[in-house]
């Protein structure tokens, strides 16, 4: 299985390839501008991150993950004085600030539902999008022309645009400020793509193979998971890491529909600001830590991304 | 192994009659080979029998028994597809053994019996390699492995050489029949191919629009076509045609083309006057100047021991396969001499053979 493109039947020459590399280079620098300055403010005490002008090269600290994973409490000097020596770093640094240590904070369990939250909606939509795919692909179904423009229709206004009607449905059933609720309106959102982009996956995969394993032996649903699945696993790949960006980086609804229990990240996140002070080195913390599972992830997978994003451009 | 009985078969896609009304028997052991040109409904009938496609109408019979609406998995047989559908997450060795996991054979069964198979396709060299890596032929031999590792009771074949090498193919024709001579298992094979299908069959079944035109032994379709479309699809180059009117009684021995009388065998049946045609395999013209039928030297292509020369007669161009020995020029008037015992007479508008001396001969031998 060896990749080719479709696209510049004239190889490019080397002034273009040159120019298209200073493009891209640019580019890159300029997206990842903001990554690394939230990086930086992340290992940044509070008055370094507010400093004017802004301070390039400083004393790293870890200040910011200290107060993100922690609650404080303003004491007077001599109450600190009066405690036993600082039990580690963190403890010490707030101890400077005239603070103690009150508890750990909600990031972590917030942390926590945003993980179940993803990758629980992404599990739904990708399992329900390559059953449907494949009903889609390879049975007859009535109006699946109709059903698959209806399914595709879902995504032609913005989700936030039903919130309202939402969240009056979710107080009524109960599912507001659940793990559950929040799976499910995820999955209902990303099911459509799912199915779109895996039909096309699918749709690749000549029907011989199952047939093949059909008639050797096997029931349909054997043949399926025998035959289509490990050959799909691309599609399923790069329409899972869609499906996971959108359910992880989800703000309007998240924000909307959970407070407490079930709150994930993206909303528990500008909360920081306020709990005494714009702890700016704490929000950056928290939002590098959020960032690390979709960047392993896509990493991981981003051969498979590729393909995905290129689908239609890149045959086998 | 079993014999294959096709009754009254039928399938439809909607307003569209993919196979209409197929009766045939393919004999317990027999190489069966379903030839025609792409939408004639071959590959319809084949995925009927394999359980692939239920049909509309008729029924399947294998070994006697009623398969028609069964499911593939149930009917106990095997499939070589033109893409062979090897699965490209598996190595030789398991995609051989992939029809043995489903019955839920050992282990060690199963990797004796991949072991037999292999050895005898002369793949076993292969068997740990990834299938992706392999050539054209062994692919094939990898797909004919997984059929008869089962050892089923019949083996099916959808143009199994349709996307190889000529090369490739010629070597897997033969591949192919001695495989069939040594383990005898019945056969249904469907091709576009008429090289393929006259080298390989014991049967042939020439498929039109859904029609089974004509169902005989390869010397049967070629000396005594049923049809026009037969005499025209079998043969390289094809079955010339020459037309003649009038109608023929029967007891006649003798026509009128383009104004020459011509020999053809004696007719066993009346005809009402109609357009009619003359058929003449090229082997049967043999150029001699004392006859009338006259036509100029179009063109020659010389193949070595013979060549076919073309030659613009009153009725369009006809052409002729001669020894290569004889020297023609381009333009040259030649009278054609016709083999009269070897000719074929059809009505126009029906395609129909007529009934003639030859293809009574012919029912006679196989029945005395």
């Amino acid at each position: 299985m060896s990749l080719t493109t479709a696209h510049s039947v004239v190889a490019p020459s080397a002034n273009s390839k040159r120019i298209a590399g200073v493009i891209i280079v640019a580019y890159a620098l300029i997206s990842i501008v903001p990554l690394l300055w939230i990086f930086a403010t992340s290992f940044k005490t509070p008055p370094d991150s507010i400093a004017y002008p802004p301070k390039i090269v400083f004393q790293p600290s870890i200040e910011g993950y200290c107060n993100l994973f922690t609650t404080r409490t303003r004491q007077t000097p001599e109450y600190i004085n009066s405690l036993g020596p600082a039990t580690g770093f963190c403890d010490e640094t707030v101890r400077k600030r005239n603070m103690v240590i009150a508890g750990p904070s909600n990031f972590l369990p917030r942390f926590v539902n945003s993980l179940i939250i993803a990758f629980g909606s992404t599990f739904c939509a990708v399992f329900l999008g390559t059953l449907s795919a494949y009903g889609f692909s390879r049975f007859k179904v009535p109006l699946a022309d109709d059903l698959l423009f209806f399914i595709l229709s879902t995504r032609f206004m913005p989700p936030i645009a039903v919130a309202i009607p939402i969240y009056l449905m979710y107080r009524e059933l109960g599912l507001s400020d659940t793990a559950l609720g929040m799976i499910l309106l995820y999955t209902a959102v990303n099911v459509s793509l799912a199915v779109w982009l895996l039909k096309g996956f699918i749709d690749e995969i000549p029907r011989e193979y199952e047939e093949a394993a059909m008639i050797d032996g096997y029931t349909r649903l054997q043949a399926f998971w025998r035959t289509v699945l490990p050959q799909a696993t691309t599609g399923i790949a790069a329409t899972a890491i869609f499906c996971l960006i959108f359910a992880w980086n989800e703000y309007a609804f998240a924000a909307l529909l959970t407070s407490g229990t079930a709150q994930t990240a993206p909303p528990f996140i500008p909360t920081i600001i306020g709990e005494g002070g714009q702890d700016w080195p704490a929000v950056a913390a928290g939002t590098t830590i959020f960032l690390v599972p979709i960047l392993v992830f896509t990493i991981l997978l981003r051969k498979q991304l590729l393909r995905g994003i290129t689908f239609g451009a890149v045959r086998k | 192994m079993a014999e294959i009985r096709v009754q009254n078969l039928r399938k439809a896609f909607g307003a569209f009659v993919a196979v209409q009304d197929s009766n045939f028997v393919v004999e317990d052991g027999e190489f069966f080979v379903m030839l025609g040109p792409s939408g004639c409904g071959k590959t319809t009938t084949l995925r009927m029998i394999a359980g692939l496609e239920l049909p509309t109408g008729g029924k399947i019979l294998l070994g006697g028994e009623d398969v028609t609406m069964r499911r593939a998995r149930e009917r106990d047989i095997a499939f070589v597809f033109q893409l062979f559908a090897l699965y490209p997450h598996m190595n030789v060795r398991k995609n051989i053994g992939f029809p043995l996991l489903a019955q839920g054979m050992a282990s060690a069964e199963i990797r004796q019996r991949v072991e037999e198979t292999a050895k005898l396709l002369r793949i076993d060299h292969l068997l740990d390699k990834s299938v992706s890596g392999l050539a054209g032929g062994d692919r094939q031999r990898v797909a004919l492995g997984r059929a008869i590792v089962r050892r089923p009771k019949c083996f099916l074949m959808d143009e199994p050489l349709g996307t190889l090498d000529t090369e490739f193919r010629d070597l897997m024709v033969h591949e192919l029949r001695e495989l069939h001579n040594r383990i005898h298992a019945t056969t249904v094979y469907v091709t576009h191919d008429q090289m393929e299908a006259m080298s390989m069959a014991d049967k042939i079944a020439v498929m039109n629009h859904g029609v089974i035109e004509q169902f005989g032994t390869p010397r049967e379709i070629y000396d005594r076509p049923a049809t026009m479309f037969v005499a025209d699809f079998i043969g390289s180059p094809p079955m010339n045609f020459l037309k003649f009117g009038g109608g023929l009684a029967r007891g006649a021995k003798e026509i009128v083309v383009q104004g020459a009388k011509v020999a053809v065998p004696e007719v066993r049946e009346d005809i009402a006057p109609a357009d009619m045609a003359l058929g003449i395999r090229p082997e049967h013209i043999r150029f001699d100047d004392g006859s009338k039928l006259r036509g100029a030297i179009y063109g020659t292509e010389y193949l070595g021991t013979t060549q076919i020369v073309a030659v613009e007669t009153a009725d369009g161009i006809i052409k002729a396969r001669v020894p290569a020995g004889i020297h023609l020029s381009p333009g040259e008037q030649v009278g054609l001499a016709l083999n009269g015992p070897r000719l074929s007479l059809f009505e126009k508008g029906s395609g129909r053979a007529v009934r003639t001396a030859m293809y009574d001969q012919a029912a006679e031998a196989r029945h005395g």
